[in-house]
């Protein structure tokens, strides 16, 4: 099987799964627990965080830490354009509301993800990770001190300043209080299909294979004409875009939140579905986020050893992946397979010349 | 007279920054990793004090003592466990395995000692409070301590370091470690005993923190340890100087900051701090510049 | 005020204007692929290069040689821009390079291969060979995304310009190979394919013939004027390899201690007293020694 089949049968199956589990969802929608009905949406969002984080961590290959900071920012501004949609220009309809504020909040994200990309990408490895981590505390510590309100059709801000006129839509620590809860499964599902079809579009793409070329071997990838910190930008900011996207929804499926909700936890939780899932494998990031997220709910007795089998989980995933000698063990296994088409390849190639060479000498 | 007294207090801060920041900078210079559970080995050393003092009975020096044996232990322990295999391996890989172990020690801690917050026995040190001015500006002994503390701490690894054949290893395993083993240093030795005294330092760290501030949860030290990452970095990583003063100017810039400008801020004005250093002088204060090679 | 002016002339320090180069016959009136002027470069107080004057002309393979450490590879990673030149100027194709980076170098047509190979490994030779096409088969994000007509077209573009590249050396049907588990002849290769991709005018080959066998060598010799004839480019190499030098090469250029000790044709070179005196004085019983002292 050539590698153009092999990418086309890995995006027919991950398509196929999120379609078929959505299908057998609705399906089955009456028979489902009351919990796991309220998880749906909640999951929608975990997948579309860890398919982006894995963007950056995996495809460009640098460690984010602050992700939970984007979907943060998504969360509450698109908190308060629906807010503002419906008690400014009173507007009724949930569907429009919503897309409208999913969109906001992916802009807002967006924009952020901008000017923190911006200085956060010419750094490198560690110093990067640990910056990334300073934004997303950064992010928090600041939407603690954001406050919004709106009456009439206008909307006023205050930055540690909560004597706002009119009803007031984000109260800083205490965050968004009586949130229409206007998030839909079926928006979910749609926000992980068309993260999966930017994302793994993008990564079959000149641009992507940019960004992996990146990742593997900047040095060259400069003198091949690559601009590095152009391409480690667009997955930086596509992956902030994304998550902001899913913290709209994920903000719009609650009645109260507070901006301490996004802590540096939720970003390393995000990054275990990621770690577990196998870095760089998108299907792989939306399995783990999928079951990492029912777990807890399914099993109350592992709820309260979730985080220590997180972090016993990432330090073995990292153990088995990159010591050399398990790496030996797993080479080994593919090399059966591999060595034979590589043999086959090197004498095709070989032959025809060999021959030429010949021929020249007669 | 509130800013002088304010400056103590980011003093006494900042030396409890350095001397977990020493801590960070020798591990980094020394394995080149960023040992991201360092913090909670410092949460470990506090519990161990406070169950030593409260449980046990032990007089507070022995407490120390025990919170260093056991946090020495440890360090070692991780390392040789979760780090050493990973050698080799990718920084992202390494880094995600310590923040593994970050997340390991801080359930664990949970798991053992509960999520209810203990209060560290702030007065069993029984240190006299010094009076100025008239009683107007007290330093309490905490603050005398954790200064005297950094000052006696970074002068002995100081020497250790340069005047010792184990300092002179690490040095040298610092420089390049590939050609350190060729000339017959047993590197695994070598960072398993910077991991030792930086973890012994993290008792000591853990015990000062606690002191000044006494409430010991098992998430105390994340949030120091990450902003004693900043003052290793602000400071140059790496360099020991660069460690302590780094530490203090960030525990000063911190409690000034949220004096001054907005308590609620405290933490962004810190990592910002970070950020800004990085930009602009990415090898800190006292860092060394290095070249990559192509 | 006089006194003055006559002062400061005095004190200028006057150094020869490009000193004597050679370029082959048939590149006479076109402009030369590049031409260095007094470039050089300081770390700290180390001199590495010094007055690097030089002239390539339009489809001259030209060989730069020395002993280790004469700053060869320097002289490289000044021209692609990795470093920064301390002094003085290089002009491809007549455009001034001062102040380019690595992409802007490689944008004006210098591409390059590395002595330690810098392949993406992990990706398939094709997909090395791709991205090498970056800038010269283009479509937007958008297209990609969105999976538009161009972007099917540009793909099957970037197919087909990628096999005809890796024929040159035979290597059409290894698309699907995994480039880090080629052997090492084979990546060196590869090198050379990912970086004719970018249409280059100056292709540098840092020892491109370092661990090949003898029979390897010889072919790449072949390959390596097949390409400057087929593409009409300019090629300069490193290598220690001196039969490889002084077979192919047309204008050989020698480094020492960061400076140009001596320029010309092989025979030129091989006859230069200065020449067999840093190669012996240095290296004696290297392949590249004995050669120069034969001669």
């Amino acid at each position: 099987m050539n590698a153009k089949r092999k990418k086309l049968l890995y995006n027919s199956v991950t398509f196929g799964i999120v379609i078929l589990a959505f299908l057998l969802c609705n399906a089955f929608y009456g028979e489902m627990s009351r919990s796991l009905r309220g998880q749906l949406i909640p999951i929608c969002c975990w997948i579309v965080m860890a398919v982006s984080l894995n963007l950056v961590v995996g495809i460009s290959g640098e460690l984010s830490l602050g992700h939970a900071g984007f979907m943060s920012l998504g969360a509450f501004s698109g908190i308060v354009v629906s807010g503002w949609l419906l008690n400014g220009f009173g507007m009724e309809n949930e569907t429009l509301r919503l897309i409208l504020a999913i969109v906001a909040g992916g802009l807002v994200s967006g924009v952020f993800g901008v000017l923190i990309g911006i200085p956060v990408l010419r750094l490198r490895g560690d110093y990067l990770a640990i910056v990334t981590l300073a934004f997303g505390e950064i992010i928090r510590n600041v939407m603690n001190c954001v406050y919004a309100s709106v009456e009439g059709q206008s909307l006023s801000l205050g930055f540690l300043n909560p004597n706002l006129p009119g009803k007031l839509l984000l109260n800083g620590p205490n965050g968004a209080v009586s949130v229409g809860k206007i998030a839909t499964f079926t928006a979910g599902f749609l926000l992980v299909l068309g993260t999966l079809i930017v994302v793994l579009n993008l990564i079959n793409s000149r641009i992507g294979r940019a960004i992996m070329a990146t990742r593997d071997n900047r040095i060259a990838a400069e003198s091949v004409g690559i601009n590095v910190t152009k391409y480690k930008m667009i997955a930086f900011v596509t992956a902030a875009v994304l998550a902001g996207m899913a913290g709209a929804l994920y903000g719009l499926n609650y009645s109260t939140l507070i901006p301490g909700k996004f802590k540096f936890d939720q970003s390393i939780n995000v990054l275990v579905f990621v770690v577990l899932g196998g870095i760089g494998n998108t299907l792989g990031s939306v399995l783990s986020a999928t079951v990492l997220t029912m777990l807890p709910e399914l099993l109350r007795e592992f709820s309260d050893y979730r985080m220590l089998v997180y972090a016993v989980l990432l330090i073995a995933m990292m153990l088995i992946t990159n010591t050399p000698a398990s790496r030996a063990f797993f080479n080994n296994l593919k090399g059966l397979f591999r060595r034979k088409e590589l043999h086959q390849a090197v004498r095709a190639s070989q032959a025809p010349q060999e021959t030429g060479k010949g021929g020249k000498q007669g | 007279m509130v800013f002088l007294s304010n400056l103590v207090n980011g003093i006494s801060l900042g030396s409890i920054y350095a001397v977990i920041a020493l801590g960070y900078t020798m591990v980094y210079g020394i394995a080149k990793m960023l040992n991201f559970a360092h913090g909670d080995v410092i949460m470990v050393g506090a519990y161990v004090a406070f169950c030593a003092m409260q449980y046990w009975g032990f007089p507070p020096l022995l407490a120390l003592l025990a919170a260093m044996a056991v946090c020495t232990v440890l360090g070692i322990t991780i390392e040789s466990l979760a780090y050493r295999p990973l050698r080799q391996a990718a920084s992202l890989a390494v880094l995600i395995t310590a923040i593994g172990m970050s997340y390991l020690l801080q359930n664990l801690a949970l798991l053992i000692w509960g999520a209810n917050p203990k209060s560290f026995p702030s007065g069993a040190l029984a240190l006299p409070t010094l009076n100025l001015f008239g009683g107007r500006l007290t330093i309490s002994g905490v603050t005398l301590l954790s200064i005297l503390a950094n000052l006696a701490i970074m002068l002995a690894l100081t020497t250790f370091i340069s005047r010792t054949k184990m300092g002179k290893a690490m040095r040298c395993v610092s420089e390049d470690r590939g050609a350190a083993e060729l000339m017959g240093i047993n590197v695994n030795l070598t960072i398993s005993v910077t991991f030792a005294i930086g973890s012994a330092l993290a008792a000591v760290a853990g015990v000062l923190l606690c002191s000044a501030y006494p409430v010991l949860m098992p998430t105390t030290g994340s949030m120091p340890g990450i902003k004693a990452f900043t003052a290793a970095v602000f400071g140059g990583i790496g360099s020991i100087p660069g460690a302590m003063i780094g530490g203090i100017l960030l525990g000063v810039i911190e409690i000034l900051g949220k004096a001054y400008i907005s308590t609620e801020l405290g933490d962004a004005i810190v990592f910002a701090v970070l950020i800004i250093v990085l930009l602009f002088r990415p090898t800190g204060l006292l860092g060394k510049p290095i070249r990559e090679k192509v | 005020m006089s006194e003055i002016i006559r002062k400061r002339n005095a004190n200028t320090k006057m150094v020869p204007v490009p000193s004597q180069s050679i370029i082959p016959e048939r590149d006479i009136d076109k402009m030369p692929v590049l031409e260095c002027k007094h470039l050089g470069i300081d770390f700290g107080g180390l001199t590495a290069v010094e007055d690097f004057n030089l002239i390539i002309g339009k489809t001259e393979i030209a060989g730069l040689i020395g002993p280790n450490g004469a700053g060869k590879t320097t002289v490289f990673n000044l021209l692609t821009k990795v470093y920064e030149p301390t002094r003085g100027s290089a002009m491809i194709n007549g455009i001034d390079m001062h102040g380019m980076d690595t992409v802007a170098a490689s944008r004006h047509g210098i591409a390059r291969t590395f002595q330690n190979i810098r392949l993406f490994s992990n990706m398939t030779v094709e997909e090395n060979v791709r991205i090498g096409l970056h800038n010269q088969v283009r479509y937007s994000m958008a297209s990609g995304i969105l999976r538009l007509p161009s972007y099917w077209k540009k793909e099957k573009q970037q197919h087909e310009k990628a096999l005809e590249l890796l024929s040159i050396f035979g290597m059409q049907d290894m698309g699907d190979v995994q480039a880090g588990s080629l052997p090492y002849g084979a990546q060196r290769r590869l090198e050379i394919v990912r970086a004719l991709a970018t249409n280059p005018s100056l292709l540098l080959l840092d020892e491109p013939a370092a661990g090949m066998n003898p029979h390897e060598t010889q072919e790449l010799m072949d390959n390596i004027i097949r390409i400057r004839d087929q593409f009409q480019i300019a090629v300069m190499l490193i290598e220690h390899d001196m039969n490889l030098v002084m077979g192919i090469c047309e204008g050989i250029c020698v480094l020492n201690y960061g400076k140009i000790i001596a320029k010309g044709t092989a025979e030129e070179i091989q006859r230069n007293p200065v020449v067999i005196e840093a190669y012996l004085g240095k290296q004696n019983g290297k392949n590249g020694g004995k050669e120069a002292a034969e001669a």
